[in-house]
């Protein structure tokens, strides 16, 4: 007889305020995700403060909705798992103190995940039979990680950003065009109608000693280009720039990608994170024939609950639990 | 006082003239707009005082903290990216007196966006594209600073 292990999960590290229930860590029971994009998009970007507030305002709704859904009582579920990092503080500390509380009070473990290993355990849940090893790249609005995923709870970090994470490029050019937020969907909208190679920004390569990147350079490339267009008063072909700008991109990521296969001779890969939504990186790999490639569906690839209760199970069966003390770290690394 | 920057060499030499002045408490604020160099600056500006970690971008994050190690002491660096804040108030969410007011270095980009929270003695840098394209660098106190 096999015994079936509960997961709630709980995740408010930016954006959305999520609740899950999976069973035996990769099939979803429930996973609701209510998001403050619409809020956030007449700032411009997360506001952190209106972050949190909204958070407390939700999280119990999101809870109780999640559980109805998964048709489980409270009693039943067997551990929680809860983000602690990295993330906005307070954010983070809304999600982290409702999750200690039912922790305390239903007497059952707390798992503290981090959220970046979460979006990487996101694709155990969109592909049943995929286990590591495998080579992921992780692409968000915070972050871009090249990660060699030695085992369910065994990462090593290959490559990263050394200055801003891919996602941050988008949302800063969409910004700058006057396309609102976050950048990443629009920016892969209407590069669909330009031009990738109209205007010809520089991709950072960093050298082939190197798996980090570097998307700074690129971005300030692309507002001084139209700082340029506006001086000169030459017109701007907004769908041209979004699709060159979105090219380059594209090109870095591949790049690495490829040179981390070369190093690691690991051919499986498994792309996580907002950007992992993006159509042309998504065509860029899923084209190369030596790749067995890997994505989740558009809403695992964004921030949810389920993602951390996959990750959060297996660090409970591995015995990783945490203590009623736990506490936010915002600035939390992979492997940590 | 106002210079124009010509190579990444010329941001790198100031950044490091200007980590010199820095003592434990000191608030470094940064202005103008992407692509103007905050970030690139910071990133000397850590090295001088340092830093051995990479500086990566703090938007998403709105603060990262580092160790710089000044004189052989070891000194918390902090690098804040307020461009996310609509509301001065709204820095107290992620205590940030307890650690402008506390022991390490603080660099802030965007500092205009929280002037009233910010102490008279901090450094303002303002980095800016004149219009040949030439990055300009201009160095003002508090009480000097036009607002931008």
């Amino acid at each position: 007889m096999e015994n079936k292990i509960i997961t709630l999960a709980i995740e408010t590290s930016c954006d959305e305020t999520a609740c899950a229930v999976l069973e035996n860590g990769r099939k979803i029971l429930a996973n609701e995700v209510y998001t403050q994009i619409e809020i956030h998009k007449t700032f411009g970007g997360v506001v952190p403060e209106v972050a949190s507030r909204n958070h407390l305002e939700k999280i119990a709704e999101s809870v109780d909705r999640a559980l109805n859904q998964s048709g489980k009582k409270m009693s039943e579920i067997d551990h929680i798992a809860v983000t602690y990092g990295p993330g906005l503080v307070g954010a983070l500390l809304v999600g982290l103190s409702y999750a200690k509380a039912l922790a305390y009070t239903l007497e059952i473990p707390i798992v503290a995940v981090n959220h970046i290993e979460g979006h990487i355990a996101a694709n155990y849940i969109a592909h049943q039979t995929l286990e590591p090893p495998f080579l992921c790249l992780i692409v968000s609005g915070g972050h871009t990680h090249l990660v060699k995923v030695n085992g369910y709870t065994e990462f090593e970090v290959i490559g990263r950003t050394r200055d801003d994470a891919a996602g941050e490029a988008f949302d800063k050019v969409s910004r700058t065009l006057g396309l609102g937020y976050p950048g990443g969907p629009i920016v892969d909208k209407l590069a669909k109608k330009g031009n990738p190679y109209a205007i010809d920004f520089p991709k950072a390569m960093m050298g082939h000693d190197t798996l980090d990147f570097s998307f700074s350079g690129l971005k300030s490339a692309v507002l001084n280009y139209l700082n340029k267009c506006r001086m000169k008063g030459d017109s701007i072909v907004v769908e041209d720039v979004c699709a060159s700008f979105q090219h380059a991109v594209v090109e870095t990521l591949k790049g690495k990608v490829l040179q981390a296969m070369e190093q690691t001779g690991c051919h499986k890969i498994v792309l996580a994170g907002g950007v992992a939504a993006n159509s042309a990186l998504r065509h860029a790999l899923g084209s190369l024939e030596t790749i067995d490639i890997y994505y989740p569906p558009l809403d695992l690839c964004t921030d949810n609950a389920a993602m951390i209760g996959c990750a959060g199970y297996y660090k409970f069966l591995k015995g990783d639990i945490s203590g009623l003390d736990v506490n936010a770290v915002p600035n939390l690394k992979i492997g940590e | 006082m106002e210079m124009k920057i010509k190579s990444l060499d010329e941001t790198k030499i100031y950044a490091f003239e200007l980590a010199k002045r820095l003592k434990p408490g000191a608030v470094v604020c940064l202005e103008g707009d992407l692509g103007a160099g905050k970030t690139t600056f910071t990133q000397f500006l850590c090295e001088a005082l340092g830093v051995s970690e990479y500086v990566t971008s703090p938007s998403f994050s709105i603060m990262n903290a580092y160790e710089g190690l000044v004189e052989g002491v070891k000194i918390p660096i902090y690098h804040f990216d307020v461009y996310r804040i609509s509301d001065p108030d709204e820095m107290d969410e992620i205590g940030f007196d307890e650690f402008l007011f506390g022991s390490g270095i603080s660099v802030i980009e965007w500092a205009g966006m929280i002037v009233d929270r910010l102490p008279d003695e901090a450094i303002w840098i303002e980095l800016r594209l004149d219009e040949m394209g030439t990055r300009v660098l201009r160095e003002t106190i508090k009480s000097e600073r036009k607002s931008l």
